[in-house]
C-alpha cells in the first residue's frame, strides 16, 4: 500500500522514540513520559507494518492483536505490586516465545513455498532466535512459578544435572552443526526447539530464592537478544536495534545485581544458593559464647524513635511480604511530625527484582526523594540515632564485611551497625535467604522487636502518637 | 549480514550509555518498559500472521502475534501504572 521507504522511515522514527523514551527513564520526573514515547514508537511500528503488508487476511491479524492485547491489559491491571517480579518474568517469557515463533514461521514459510533453503548457514539467525527465545520462554516460566510461590523457591538440584545440562547443550549445538552440513532442516529445528525448552528449565530450576533478582534480569537480557536474532532472520533493523537496547539493559541490570550480591553470574547459574526463608527452622537466640539477644516492646521502641533526631528505615522483602509499606509510611509521617528526620536506605537487592522495593514504597506514597541508594546513605549511619530494619537481614549482616568463611562475605551491605541503636522488626530468629546467622542480633546496641511486621509497625504508630 | 551486525553492536553501546544512568529507584520500570520494547518482534509476527502462503507459517505467526501483543500491551501498561506512583516530596510540609 505504501512504499518501502515509508515503512523504513516509520521504523527509524520508532527506534528513535525507543531511545528517547529509555533516556527519559533517567529521572522519575520524566520517566512516565518516556514510557509513553516508547509506546507511541511501538504503535507507529505496528501501524506501518500493517500498511506496508498486503493485508490479505486481516481477520487473523486483528484477532491476534485483540486476544493478546486483552490478556496483556488484564494482567497489567490485576497484578499487585508485590507480584511485579513474576509478571515481568511472564512477559519476558512471552517475548522470548514470540521471537522464537516468528523465526519458526519464517522457516515454515520457506518450506511451504517449496523454494528450498539455499545455504543453510544463511539461516543462522533463525537457529539462534529459536535457541535463545525458547530458553527465555521455558526459563521465564519456571521463574514465574518460583516467584509466584506455585513452586518451591528452594534450589532444585538433582544428581547428574550437569551431565544432563552438558548433554543438552552439546545436542543443541550439534543439531545446528548438523543443519550446516545438510541435515533435514525441519526435523532438526524441532529438535533444537525441544532441547532449548529443556535447557531453559534446567537453567532456572536450581536457582535459589536469593539469586532470583539476578535471573529475572538475565532473562530480560535474553528476551532482548532473541528479538535481535529475529531481526537478523527478517533483515529488519528496528528489531535488531530494539533487541540490542533491551539486551544491553538486561545485561546492565544483571551486572548491577551481581555486584550488589558479590556474586558472579556463573556462580548464580550453577545455582543452589539460598531458598525460601519461610520453611527453615527457627534460629538460636543464644550464641555458644553466651551472648543473647535483647528483645524490646513497641512502647519502648516508640519512645526511642520519638526522641531520636534522625531515623533511617531499612526495608527488606519481609516488609513486602507483610504488606507493611503503608504502615511504615504512616510511622515515618508521625515521626516527622515529632520533628524526627526520616530517610529510607534501599539495598539494591532489597526486593525480588532490581528496584522492586522502590516501587513498593512508591505505591505507599513514600516520595522517591526520601529513598536513598546504598552508596549515598552508608556514611550517614554514623550520625543516625536509630536504624529501623523492617524485614531485612542479609543486606545488613556485618559478616559480609569481615567473616571470610561466610557465604555472603564481600557482599556490599548497609552499615546499620554504625547507628547508635539498631532495631530489628522480625517475625522470628530465622536466618535470611542466604541461611546465614546474623551476629548483629547479638550486639549490645541491637534490640529485637518480634512479630508480624505490619502489626509491629501499626503498634509503633499508635505508641508514637501517644508519646 | 555485516551491516546488521554493525547495527546490533552500535545499539548495544547506545543502550549501555543511555541506561547506565538510570537510577536504581527506576530499575523495575526500566525492566518492564524495556521488556515491552523487546516485544517489537510483534512486527515480525504481524507479517507472518497476515501471510497467505502456508497454513503452518500463518498459525505459528498468529500464536507469535498473541504472545508478542501480551508482551507489548501488558509491558507498557504495567510500566505506566508503576511510574504513575512515583511522586516527589511535597514542598514545605
Amino acid at each position: 500500500m505504501f512504499s518501502e521507504g515509508f515503512t523504513a522511515g516509520a521504523y527509524l522514527i520508532a527506534a528513535i522514540l525507543f531511545i528517547r523514551g529509555l533516556k527519559k527513564l533517567q529521572s522519575p520526573v520524566t520517566a512516565r513520559r518516556g514510557n509513553r514515547l516508547a509506546a507511541i514508537g511501538m504503535l507507529l511500528a505496528i501501524v506501518a507494518t500493517l500498511f506496508s503488508q498486503q493485508i490479505l487476511t486481516p481477520a487473523e491479524m486483528i484477532g491476534g492483536l485483540a486476544v493478546g492485547g486483552f490478556l496483556g491489559a488484564v494482567m497489567a491491571k490485576r497484578v499487585k505490586m508485590t507480584g511485579m517480579p513474576e509478571l515481568v518474568a511472564a512477559f519476558n517469557g512471552f517475548g522470548g516465545l514470540a521471537s522464537a515463533l516468528v523465526a519458526g514461521a519464517e522457516i515454515a514459510r520457506i518450506v511451504e513455498e517449496g523454494g528450498g533453503f539455499g545455504d543453510p548457514r544463511g539461516h543462522t539467525g533463525a537457529y539462534l532466535s529459536i535457541l535463545v527465545g525458547m530458553v527465555t520462554f521455558s526459563g521465564s516460566f519456571i521463574a514465574f512459578l518460583k516467584l509466584s510461590g506455585k513452586m518451591t523457591g528452594n534450589p532444585i538440584q538433582f544428581t547428574g544435572r550437569y551431565l544432563v545440562l552438558a548433554t543438552c547443550t552439546a545436542a543443541a549445538v550439534g543439531s545446528i552443526v548438523w543443519i550446516f552440513v545438510g541435515g533435514d532442516m525441519v526435523s532438526l529445528i524441532m529438535i533444537l526447539a525441544g532441547l532449548s525448552l529443556i535447557l531453559g528449565i534446567l537453567l532456572v530450576l536450581p536457582i535459589g530464592g536469593a539469586d532470583m533478582p539476578v535471573i529475572v534480569a538475565f532473562l530480560n537480557a535474553l528476551s532482548g537478544l532473541a528479538a535481535a536474532a529475529t531481526g537478523f532472520v527478517l533483515s529488519n533493523t528496528v528489531l535488531i536495534i530494539s533487541g540490542a537496547l533491551v539486551g544491553a539493559s538486561g545485561i546492565m541490570l544483571t551486572r548491577v545485581m551481581c555486584v550488589a550480591m558479590n556474586r558472579r553470574l556463573w556462580h548464580v547459574l550453577v545455582g543452589g544458593f539460598g531458598g525460601d526463608s519461610d520453611d527453615s527452622s527457627d534460629g538460636a537466640k543464644q550464641l555458644e559464647d553466651g551472648r543473647t539477644i535483647t528483645s524490646t516492646t513497641p512502647d519502648d521502641t516508640a519512645i526511642l524513635l520519638s526522641y531520636a533526631r534522625k531515623v533511617i528505615i531499612v526495608p527488606g522483602y519481609g516488609l513486602a511480604v507483610a504488606q507493611a509499606q503503608h504502615q511504615v509510611r504512616e510511622l515515618a509521617d508521625v515521626l516527622q511530625e515529632h520533628g524526627v528526620e526520616v530517610k529510607y536506605a534501599i539495598h539494591p537487592v532489597a526486593g525480588r527484582m532490581p528496584g522492586h522495593m522502590n516501587v513498593l514504597l512508591a505505591e505507599a506514597n513514600v516520595p522517591y526523594d526520601s529513598l536513598f541508594e546504598m552508596d549515598d546513605i552508608n556514611h550517614e549511619f554514623e550520625s543516625t540515632d536509630v536504624a529501623l530494619v523492617v524485614g531485612a537481614n542479609d543486606v545488613v549482616n556485618p559478616a559480609a564485611r569481615h567473616d571470610q568463611t561466610s557465604p555472603i562475605y564481600g557482599m556490599p551491605i548497609l552499615n546499620v551497625d554504625q547507628a547508635k541503636t539498631v532495631i530489628f522488626l522480625k517475625r522470628s530468629m530465622r536466618p535470611g535467604y542466604s541461611g546465614v546467622q546474623n551476629l548483629l542480633f547479638f550486639e549490645p546496641n541491637t534490640r529485637m522487636l518480634f512479630g508480624d511486621a505490619k502489626d509491629s509497625v501499626t503498634d509503633l504508630v499508635t505508641e508514637v502518637k501517644a508519646v | 549480514m555485516l551491516p546488521y551486525t554493525t547495527f546490533f553492536v552500535l545499539s548495544m553501546f547506545i543502550g549501555r550509555e543511555v541506561l547506565s544512568k538510570v537510577p536504581q529507584t527506576l530499575h523495575t520500570p526500566l525492566m518492564s518498559g524495556s521488556n515491552a520494547i523487546s516485544g517489537i518482534t510483534i512486527i515480525g509476527a504481524l507479517v507472518s500472521a497476515g501471510m497467505v502462503g502456508g497454513v503452518w507459517a500463518k498459525w505459528i505467526g498468529v500464536i507469535a502475534l498473541i504472545a508478542a501483543t501480551i508482551n507489548v500491551v501488558g509491558g507498557f501498561m504495567v510500566t505506566d501504572r508503576m511510574l504513575e506512583m512515583f511522586k516527589k516530596k511535597p514542598q514545605n510540609v
